[in-house]
């Protein structure tokens, strides 16, 4: 694991390739591995791009790639997409539109398979960053699939998100629902030549509006794109980059990054301790016969389980 | 411990732009259960190892239309191997002639699957293959 993290550090992409399927996989040496790596990440700026399907996402990280490319920046892009839930097989086809870059050295591309995990990204999308962060990309983005009003995991996962909406998506009570709405930090309007952009901007402002009511210097930007015809990249583009500014000049990066490790934290403590107390009281092996008595109404379902969790910590303590 | 999900890069070399077969066989993968990555027409013997590296797919599977199978199959299995990634396995299928079947499996095609062959042909070799 030491020469798989080593070259990893040394930005191998076979190495990195790996890593990241070590990850997907669960396999043995994930633990250590991410450990390994953990003193070499913090370095790279984590973007993420979430919106609907067919927004334009896809379009959009190849636009971003050429730009952080034109800066000199080393990019990598995690890509994820939905696996069946009923194959379990996924057909992932972000990349397509990133295949311009595809013979850089310096830009590397993974397709995730999203693997029955809700919220728009994989569960080893968080190990996936940390790879590509140690190998010493300058900027990683992610690439949500498309989003409806609940997947909200990529602002935990990342210090930026670009939001991109398109016209002809609904009403602006839509756009007021709690959810999708609440997770940008640029807001993108892709498809801006199309008839209901100005429309849709104007919608978004007016929500972002009622947000901000007594702040408005705190509003989120608007960016009007089109990814098709290449125009307003570069304002946006700015826009990130003093968004970023803003983010680390005033600490609140830092704090952002602190309650993301929170957030692993806790996720690991629960998974845990999910994984231990099912090992000690052999969930899964009794569930059957505790799911017959409570069918039979010989006892209550929660009344059941404190008791056999109190009896299991006394026992313990013993 | 749970069977390994197999990736499978499905990758056009070559400048025919007939991506209906590749695209059928990307999705029957995908119903089958395999997670398959597509990356369009038009791609370079290049890219497309780099695609499969940074990927990390078992297996690759390459459609071609043109006829210049003979130069571009042996040419991205030899390029895998330069870049210590022969494990990866590889597969072709497209308009190939039955006489120049013997003269790829040579150059290190693992399999070629001509038109009309039912996917479950695909699946049997894929799982055939399998190392985990």
């Amino acid at each position: 694991m030491r020469d798989l993290a080593r070259d990893i550090v040394l930005g191998k992409t076979r190495a990195i390739a790996r890593g990241i399927s070590l990850a997907e996989n669960d396999s043995l040496g994930r633990e250590e591995l991410i450990d390994l790596l953990h003193p070499h990440t913090g370095k790279a700026r984590i973007l993420g791009i979430t919106g609907p399907p067919g927004a334009g996402k896809s379009t959009l990280a190849d636009l971003l790639i050429a730009g952080e490319r034109r800066k000199g920046h080393k990019v990598a892009v995690v890509a994820v997409d939905p696996s069946s839930p009923f194959t379990g097989g996924a057909l992932l086809g972000d990349r397509l539109r990133m295949q311009s870059h595809a013979e850089d050295e310096h830009v590397f591309i993974r397709s995730m398979a999203s693997r029955g995990h809700l919220g728009g990204v994989s569960r080893a999308t968080v190990d996936a960053i940390k790879v590509l962060d140690a190998a010493g990309f300058d900027t990683v983005i992610v690439e949500t699939i498309g989003v409806g009003q609940t997947e909200v995991d990529i602002i935990e996962l990342t210090d930026l998100v670009l939001l991109v909406l398109v016209p002809g998506m609904g009403d602006e009570i839509q756009a007021m629902k709690a959810g999708v709405m609440e997770i940008g930090d640029i807001f993108v309007i892709n498809k801006s030549d199309k008839e209901g952009a100005d429309k849709l901007r104007t919608e978004v402002e007016y929500v972002l509006g009622f947000k901000y009511a007594h702040e408005m210097e705190k509003m989120n930007p608007v960016c009007m794109v089109s990814a098709k015809m290449k125009q307003g990249l570069e304002a946006l583009e700015e826009e990130a980059e003093e968004w970023f500014q803003h983010l680390s000049l005033s600490g609140l990066l830092e704090q952002k990054r602190k309650e993301r490790i929170q957030k692993e934290l806790k996720r690991i403590f629960s998974a845990k301790i999910h994984e231990l107390l099912d090992k000690k009281m052999d969930f899964y092996n009794n569930v059957e016969e505790w799911a017959e008595m409570i069918y039979q109404k010989k006892v209550q379902p929660y009344r059941f389980i404190n008791e056999s969790l109190h009896d299991f910590l006394k026992k313990e303590s013993e | 411990m749970k069977e390994k999900k197999l990736r499978i890069l499905i990758a056009k070399p070559g400048l025919d732009g007939h991506d209906r077969g590749a695209k059928y066989v990307a999705r029957a993968l995908k119903d089958e259960g395999y997670e398959v990555i597509y990356t369009g027409i038009r791609q370079t013997a290049e890219s497309i190892v780099k695609t499969a590296i940074q990927e990390d797919v078992d297996f690759v599977g390459l459609s071609l239309l043109s006829g210049a199978h003979n130069e571009l199959f042996p040419k991205i299995v030899e390029l895998l191997k330069e870049n210590d990634a022969e494990d990866i396995v590889v597969f072709g299928g497209g308009v190939i002639p039955e006489e120049d079947i013997p003269f790829l499996r040579e150059k290190g095609i693992q399999a070629v699957f001509t038109p009309g062959t039912p996917i479950k042909t695909i699946v049997d070799f894929i799982e055939s293959q399998r190392n985990d």
